[in-house]
């Protein structure tokens, strides 16, 4: 005998369209899942944000003469990125001004060129995402996109995480900060497109963002903050997914406020949890 | 280009050249992009193996530029700089890095046992995970600096003092032969200053060399057996008791001494037991 629950469950996915968009979904939240935890650690929010926006105007061009949307986005992120490069190298800007008048130009173009090239129905499935126009072929490229984050986090943590704690002896052991910084920003461009398509420009940062910072609230080793994020990114993104299917309101928004509410539920529980231990650590500290 | 010169996790085929220097800078002269004069000026040094340098001088100095410059953390222009016979960077494994408290973030979600294996890292290089050897280094320069116990904790959590000898724990793993510390001794209590320098005269005496800067001046007089006065150039440099005059503290600390460093007006008699 089947649940009602179960009924509940498996009946949306009978849809091809409904189930395209589930697994739309959960490859986006495991592309930005793995890429949270560095985001939020090396403190690349905005930049994260900034480059989610300034891929807008290599989507739409990509989106009018019909090419692979991945190589319009990463087109202008490699632009974006080496604009920011140029602007900000010999300190005469800060990097965060540089990043700042990147984005909004590239942004502008964006909207601008969206204007001109495609319709309002494709303006709000790229700003807000539209998780059930989801194709085979978007989904083979998306799982591509996802295969290449997970390698390349997989294969190069530890490099990733020396050079964002210590620099200098990154350095030191020839190991260059700014080759794993700009490899980190390929892969967030990468990532973006990919979340575009469920939860759109606008709301890609909370991907990014929360399912990294809800982990640091539960633990403080980077491997396990990696698998915590993981799995509030994808549970959220069904939790959202089903709320949005039922409840008939915009994906994206569904998938970013469960992801909000677990934060706000990880940081009470580890604020409380914090209050209560509050003698118990620091006596453990002792002096030395 | 920083890309181009950076060999990570490459093998050391050059041996050291014997007889010569652990470090030898000549005529190097340095400034930053934009910056209106040098920080540096025709600075000569030589550093033998078993030296135990203290590198001392006011903030701005160029103590810690001097010290980016060696490690390759800024490019080099005018002047050369020698490790082991070689041109620095040739073998990074000799070289290590204890940096300034404040370069890192010391709330970063790794464990004591995780920043200490990355002294492993030049060993290892891309994609290979610490071997069986590697976690026997690690463990003994845990055990080495007295935090075996701490080795599961997260960074954040331990103390100025703890947090500096899991900093020297990593160079320890990391085997360098010519060791370099900028201002280790900020906010570290006396116990891990004994640790450290007992530690330091252990590897030197061994035949390793340690290049430690400071702008805490007690310290000199029991703990290093040359001081090198560095303010732009090199002022004095020679045995902690010939160079540690007043008329080379008053040259290197400018006139303004008495009025900028009060507290540490009395220092040099204040040298720990």
């Amino acid at each position: 005998m089947i649940s009602p629950l179960l009924a509940a469950i498996v009946e949306p996915l009978s849809y091809t369209f409904v189930l395209h968009g589930l697994l739309a979904g959960l490859l986006a939240a495991l592309a930005c899942a793995t890429l949270s935890p560095f985001v939020v650690w090396r403190g690349m929010a905005f930049v994260g944000d900034a480059l989610a926006h300034a891929i807008l105007p290599g989507i739409v061009v990509a989106f009018a003469l019909g090419i692979s949307l991945f190589f319009g986005a990463l087109g202008a992120a490699v632009l974006a990125v080496a604009g920011i490069g140029l602007f900000s190298g010999g300190g005469r800007l800060k990097e965060d001004t540089a990043i700042g008048v990147i984005f909004a130009g590239f942004f502008a173009l964006g909207i601008m060129l969206l204007s001109r090239m495609v319709s309002y129905q494709d303006l709000s499935h790229i700003l807000f995402g539209n998780i059930l126009g989801v194709s085979t072929k978007d989904l083979a490229s998306m799982a591509v996109v996802v295969l290449i984050v997970i390698l390349t986090v997989a294969l190069s943590f530890k490099e990733i995480v020396v050079t964002s704690f210590d620099p200098s002896h990154s350095v030191a052991i020839g190991l260059s900060p700014d080759l794993i910084r700009y490899g980190l920003l390929m892969l967030l461009a990468l990532t973006t497109v990919v979340a575009i398509q469920t939860v759109g420009v606008v709301l890609v940062l909370a991907l990014l963002v929360t399912p990294g910072a809800a982990a640091s609230m539960i633990s403080r080793r980077m491997s396990r903050i990696l698998f915590w994020s993981v799995l509030f990114s994808v549970a959220a993104t069904v939790t959202g997914f089903y709320t949005s299917y039922y409840w008939d309101i915009p994906s994206g928004s569904a998938i970013v406020l469960t992801l909000t509410v677990i934060f706000l539920v990880t940081w009470t529980v580890s604020a409380a949890f914090r209050h209560r231990h509050a003698r118990g650590p620091r006596s453990a500290r002792g002096p030395r | 280009m920083i890309l181009n010169t950076l060999r990570y996790g490459g093998t050391c085929r050059v041996p050291a050249v014997p007889d010569t220097p652990a470090l030898a800078v000549d005529n190097l002269t340095f400034s930053y992009p934009g910056a209106d004069g040098p920080v540096l000026e025709t600075v000569n040094l030589l550093v033998h193996p078993g030296d135990r340098v203290a590198l001392v001088g006011p903030n701005g100095a160029g103590k810690s530029t001097l010290l980016k410059l060696i490690l390759g953390l800024e490019q080099q222009r005018t002047g050369t700089i020698d490790v082991y016979g070689h041109p620095a960077h040739t073998c990074l494994h000799r070289v290590s890095i204890v940096p300034q408290r404040t370069s890192v973030d010391w709330q970063f979600p790794v464990t004591v046992r995780n920043v200490v294996t990355m002294g492993r890292y030049v060993h290892l290089g891309w994609f290979k995970r610490p071997r069986s050897e590697d976690k026997d280094r690690v463990q003994d320069a845990l055990e080495a600096m007295e935090i075996a116990d701490l080795a599961d904790r997260q960074i954040g959590e331990l103390s100025g003092g703890q947090q500096q000898r899991v900093m020297l724990a990593r160079t320890l793993a990391h085997d360098a032969d010519l060791m370099l510390m900028d201002e280790p001794l900020n906010h570290v209590d006396i116990s891990t200053q004994e640790l450290m320098f007992h530690t330091l005269e252990r590897l030197t005496s061994a035949g390793k060399a340690a290049v430690v800067s400071t702008h805490d001046l007690g310290i000199l007089t029991v703990h290093f057996n040359r001081a090198v006065f560095l303010d732009r150039t090199i002022i004095a440099d020679g045995p902690v008791e010939d160079v540690l005059t007043p008329e080379t503290i008053a040259k290197a600390y400018g006139f303004e001494f008495h009025k900028n460093y009060p507290h540490q007006n009395h220092t040099p008699s204040e040298a720990p037991r």
